[in-house]
């Protein structure tokens, strides 16, 4: 019975037992069909919806590991895509690869500068990160409205509309970016020392300092980090529409996010996190958007879920809960 | 002395948590008008008893009796109620509110549920000229001092009309003058009847205050004295659990080889260092190969002093010198690029991460030091880890394994483990045995004396005189904050000698 | 005796430090005054008809329903919480009341009713967060995905309302003079804002509520009830929502599930503003009045400027909220 309790095994099950009730609706639901050396499917398709999810969620995972939050992803998604698609619109050739590069680089330098405003003020001032953070999310649909002076910018850049919409080697563009940064995660956290730090610092800020832990630098990399996922989210999203929307971009999408982290077994008071599980938890809440549409049951009711989803999850992680309600007595250490 | 019935009664009392008898079959009385003494060192089990009167926890076991009727408090209000106030040693006050809310919250006097503000102020004011106080009452508590804070605590508890008032630890912040205010307080209440239950660490305010006292150690009563028929000594020695005897005992015994010290080259000088309300200024040097015990009772400022070896806080006087060159700590990190290490006396809050491995656990330190960028290679790690596991002794001997599931004594051995693949010059420990079983501390007693066989200087910190005198070759003992003074531990140094100082009288 | 406020052997400058010491703390709501005038005045300076009086009542007129939501919010911040469930409450409320109007219920039991709804919906928020433990953060979302998950369930598009009663309501407007008049809601919420601030000035539940945010463990110790207050706070602010959000049909004649989106944010916004400190224990509903009246204001001017563009909002409260939360961090560092 041990795979029953390993931390994913739930979100897995629900993942799978979702996935399998589409088979009702949909026959070909599993089907995955080639076509001009594309994998087309709604398994595919899952996939491609899930990738800003998964590229806020995995940068989300990281903060919420040292204790933090960061509610401003949706704001900068929204930047991001705003400021690269401003640029491509003013580039003589829209499809010029190396405008349509630079235009993307430049989105993401201003993520990154965006992400260092967050990190300061959570680990330089000492403000709480759900204020520090909360300051971007107000002020950040605003700045990127500013960019785009407040239209919709539509941009018609083939190299562009290859990062939300294209195909390469048989799979969407924005799976392989999203599995890229979720790969380079994975190994700068796991095969340096970082996760090791990170999850040391939320799991006890004092006990770390004491160990010669400079918890400074490791938040502001962190909320950084997050910062860039988010803002080739942004590009993501605005490629795929061919087009930046300051309003519609990233809506709601950091308590998605937040949401996902927390399904995919990672504690919102930090500590231990799974990448892995973040990528299983956004999976499992686009499944769930897709699952409602293919039913015939309304969209909102996906919001009533995730109410639950959450309510749930808390009160499982919450001790005062278990102790209450489950009387499942906490684990003790054997004596010496 | 039994001519008055005690207003309150403890009898049998028992508390367990889980793996630990805090209190066992412990009796306390407290007769109405004096002032009575809870003395014992940490762990003793004091806060734990206060806790079980004023119903913070409840009981596994015994009596507690007020004005002759037994009574069970199910929360601190009910305690409140029944005429039991507490003034704890973290003033708890809410200090946004004004002085007279702090005073009156929760009984405020009101009319159809309005709050009479003005009413409220001039009973403040009258309740505060009680206590020979006149203060603003209107401004907020923030604006005072923590000792005028720990008055109007008073000043609330007296309100209620209590019959027991509880002092836990009121004069750890508290500068002389303030002392001197908070005693006349005191004798003012004991005159007006009130039996005061007093907590302090400072035996000559003890001395100076205390009718009576009870002395517990390790959760059990050791007896209940008249303060003028108990010599500071005697209770020194009660508190720290070896009757004379005893320790001449152990003092006949022959001394570890560990006594006999090569003094290595200078490692770390205290030039004046010190912290305001941590430790005064001292001076103090520690060589390779050497363990410096501190001896001192709890709050004496031994924690605070190998605090600021480390940097975990910082000095505000004075520098420490490392090889002779002055350094400014400014954080652990600076004090462990020069080969110093420290493990907290708190080893659950400052010392391991609980949810971490015990892998990850032993290589933090070392990790930390190398930076995110350059990682200890896995087989690396599993020699070190390994290496440890073996040596210290650690159980389970399962690297993988999350710490919190670990005996506090192998968390202990974690922590050293941590310290010493950093490979310290000098390494400070603060209280390793506390709480822990005798194999363990054997067994860490053991490595530290291996260690400065091997060169390291240590700074070794304990509430356990023995140990302190099995262990250093020099001792430094510490008192109200303070050090009085360094002695080489040679024969003619013992426990008898230690502690003399300790309690404050005349050394020879 | 000994006198504190001029304590003996001490320089009279440390009794000079104390006062100002207690005036720094209205240092926040001073300030937000301060900046009131100044906006009023530069309105004034540079816009023809700013200084007419129904410009500052049209204010009033058009954040009724956000002055009595922050009202709420007020409270659950004092406590040193957060409630995120505000807007969506807000949204639950019109789509309900204009349900059960369309479906001829009579105004007098649907008024009860939809304020009974939020009120519970509050209470259940409360309840976990006191007896689970459950962060604020966490349980209000879950809330908030509830409530818009329910309101979207019931009604996806917007509803009109009709009922007599409602637009009566939306309609009657108190005149003081020819075109100087004020809606209902307004003389509502201002009754809502005099109640608020007499029960947190005057009653034990107000001081208790301070108490809570200045240290709740103190005010366990000091026997104060903690856990009920502590629900009863985000009961109240349930029940505000849900006020706030049969004003908000008023205002627009109609219910709509999709209302309200981000009015947690402008509550927030408002809060922080008027000098509420966001970890509690500190702050005025009056400075709440004052920081409505920013927000509303900075609206206003941009309305009159014309070519500003109304993302300039979103900027000009972001820049708000930082400039009010640093300055918050460093009243309170001083303080301690």
């Amino acid at each position: 019975m041990s795979f029953v309790r390993h931390r994913l095994f739930w979100p897995a099950a629900i993942l799978v037992a979702l996935l399998a009730s589409n088979i009702f609706f949909s026959s070909g639901f599993f089907s995955i069909t080639v076509h001009d050396g594309h994998l087309y499917g709604s398994i595919i398709d899952i996939l491609r919806r899930s990738a800003p999810l998964i590229l806020v969620g995995i940068g989300m995972t990281l903060v919420i590991a040292t204790g933090g939050i960061d509610l401003s992803v949706g704001s900068v998604m929204a930047i991001s895509g705003a400021l690269a698609c401003l640029l491509i619109g003013d580039l003589d050739n829209q499809n010029s690869v190396t405008g349509v590069l630079l235009a993307c680089a430049a989105g993401i330098a201003l993520s990154l500068v965006l992400g260092i405003w967050n990190g300061a003020l959570v680990a330089s001032i000492g403000i709480q990160p759900i204020i520090a953070t909360l300051i971007l999310m107000v002020a950040g649909r605003g700045i990127a409205q500013l960019i785009t002076d407040g239209q919709i910018l539509n941009v018609t850049s083939a190299p562009y509309k290859v990062i939300g919409a294209g195909y390469t080697i048989a799979l969407p563009v924005s799976v392989l970016i999203a599995a890229g940064m979720v790969a380079i995660a994975v190994v700068l956290t796991r095969r340096t020392a970082l996760g090791l730090l990170i999850e040391a610092v939320g799991g006890s800020p004092t006990a770390s300092r004491l160990a010669g832990i400079q918890a400074r630098r490791l938040t502001i990399m962190v909320y950084v980090f997050s910062a860039i996922c988010a803002g080739i989210a942004g590009l993501i999203y605005s490629s795929n529409v061919s087009s930046a929307d300051s309003n519609a971009a990233g809506n709601l999408i950091e308590l998605d996010a937040i949401l996902a982290v927390v399904i995919g077994g990672t504690r919102l008071t930090g500590g231990r996190f799974s990448l892995a599980g973040t990528v299983l938890g956004a999976v499992l809440i686009e499944t769930l958007n897709v699952t409602t549409v293919s039913i015939g049951i309304p969209v909102e009711t996906t919001l009533l879920f995730k109410a639950i989803v959450v309510i749930v999850l808390c009160l499982v992680q919450s001790a005062a809960f278990r102790a209450k309600v489950l009387r499942r007595p906490s684990r003790v250490g054997a004596s010496a | 002395m039994g001519s008055r019935p005690p207003v309150l009664e403890m009898t049998g009392i028992r508390k367990v948590f889980p793996g630990v008898t805090a209190l066992d079959d412990v009796d306390f009385r407290l007769l109405p008008g004096e002032v009575h003494a809870l003395m014992g060192e940490n762990g003793a089990g004091k806060s734990t008893l206060i806790k079980v009167l004023t119903g913070v926890y409840g009981t596994d076991g015994g009596e507690i009796r007020l004005g002759g009727a037994a009574v069970l408090f199910g929360s601190p209000l009910q305690a409140q109620q029944a005429g039991i106030s507490t003034v704890y040693q973290e003033v708890n006050l809410c200090t946004n509110l004004s002085v007279a809310e702090n005073i009156f919250i929760g009984r405020e006097p009101r009319t159809l549920g309005r709050i009479r503000w003005a009413e409220m102020r001039r009973r403040a004011v009258e309740l505060l000229a009680r206590l020979d106080l006149t203060l603003d009452v209107s401004a907020p508590l923030s604006t005072y001092s923590l000792a005028i804070q720990q008055m109007v605590a008073i000043a609330r508890a007296i309100d209620i009309d209590a019959k027991v008032l509880i002092l836990d630890e009121p004069t750890s912040s508290l500068d002389a003058s303030e002392v001197a205010q908070l005693f006349a307080v005191m004798r003012r209440l004991k005159d007006a009847g009130v039996a005061i239950l007093f907590v302090s660490h400072f035996l000559d305010q003890v001395y100076e205050v205390a009718d009576r006292m009870t002395v517990l150690r390790n959760g059990r009563l050791i007896g209940e004295y008249r303060t003028a028929d108990l010599p500071q000594m005697q209770l020194v020695a009660r508190m720290i659990g070896k009757d004379l005897e005893a320790l001449e005992e152990l003092e006949s015994q022959p001394r570890s080889s560990a006594r006999e010290l090569e003094r290595g080259p200078l490692i770390a000088k205290a030039v004046g260092l010190g912290r305001t309300g941590g430790i005064a200024p001292f001076d103090m040097e520690i060589h390779a190969g050497e363990v410096v015990g501190l001896a001192g009772l709890l709050g004496s400022g031994r924690t605070e002093m190998a605090r600021l070896f480390f940097g975990a806080d910082r000095a505000d006087t004075g520098h420490l010198e490392i090889d002779g060159k002055p350094l400014v700590l400014r954080s652990p990190r600076t004090a462990m690029a020069h080969g110093i290490g420290f493990s907290s006396e708190n080893r659950r809050t400052e010392g391991v991460v609980a949810e971490l491995s015990v892998r990850e656990n032993i290589i933090l330190a070392l990790q930390a030091a190398r930076g995110w960028t350059r990682p200890i290679a896995r087989r690396r790690q599993d020699e070190l880890v390994d290496k440890y596991v073996k040596a210290l002794n650690i159980r389970p001997a399962d690297p993988d394994m999350p710490v919190r599931n670990l005996s506090g004594g192998n968390q202990q051995k974690v922590l050293l483990a941590r310290w010493l693949i950093t490979e310290p010059r000098l390494l400070i420990i603060d209280e390793p045995t506390r709480g822990i079983d005798v194999g363990a501390k054997a067994e860490i007693q053991r490595i530290v004396a291996e260690l400065a066989d091997g060169g390291t200087a240590v700074l070794f910190v304990s509430a356990e005189l023995d140990e302190v005198l099995r262990l250093s070759h020099k001792i430094e003992v510490l008192r109200d904050r303070r050090l009085v003074e360094e002695l080489d531990n040679t024969d003619d140094v013992d426990a008898d000698r230690v502690m003399r100082t300790i309690a404050g009288g005349v050394a020879q | 005796m000994i006198d504190v406020t001029a304590p003996p052997g001490t320089p009279p400058a440390k009794a000079r430090n104390r006062v100002l010491k207690q005036n720094r703390r209205h240092v926040p709501v001073l300030a937000t005054l301060a900046l009131l005038i100044i906006m009023y005045a530069v309105g004034v300076a540079n816009y023809r008809g700013f200084s007419d009086t129904q410009v500052v009542l049209n204010i009033f007129v058009d954040n009724a329903f956000l002055l009595v939501v922050a009202a709420g919010m007020t409270f659950v911040i004092l406590t040193g919480g957060i409630d995120l469930s505000v807007g969506a409450v807000v949204a639950l409320t019109t789509t309900v009341a204009a349900t059960l109007l369309h479906a001829g219920w009579p105004a007098a039991v649907v008024l009860p009713l939809v304020l009974l709804i939020g009120t519970v919906l509050g209470l259940g928020m409360g309840a976990v967060i006191h007896f689970f433990q459950v962060e604020p953060f966490i349980a209000t979302l879950a809330g908030m995905f509830l409530a818009r998950g329910i309101a979207l369930l019931i009604n996806r598009n917007s509803i009109p309302i009709t009922d007599g009663f409602w637009t009566a309501m939306a309609e009657e407007r108190i005149r003081f003079g020819p075109g100087v008049f004020i809606s209902t809601s307004v003389v509502i919420a201002l009754i809502v804002v005099l109640i608020g601030a007499y029960v947190l000035a005057y009653t034990r539940f107000g001081r208790t509520v301070y108490a809570i945010g200045g240290s709740a463990d103190s005010a366990l110790l000091m026997g104060l009830p903690v856990g009920r207050t502590r629900i009863a706070v985000y009961t109240l602010s349930g029940f505000c929502s849900a006020l706030g959000g049969v004003l908000y049909s008023f205002y627009m004649s109609s219910g709509y599930s999709l209302n309200a989106q981000g009015m947690e944010l402008d509550a927030i916004a408002a809060v922080v503003i008027g000098g509420v400190l966001l970890t509690g224990g500190s702050g005025y509903l009056f400075g709440t009045v004052l920081g409505v009246l920013v927000l509303g204001l900075i609206q206003t001017i941009i309305t009159f400027q014309g070519t500003l563009s109304s993302w300039w909002t979103r900027i000009v409260v972001g820049v708000l909220l930082f400039a009010f939360i640093v300055l918050q961090r460093a009243v309170t560092r001083r303080t301690r």
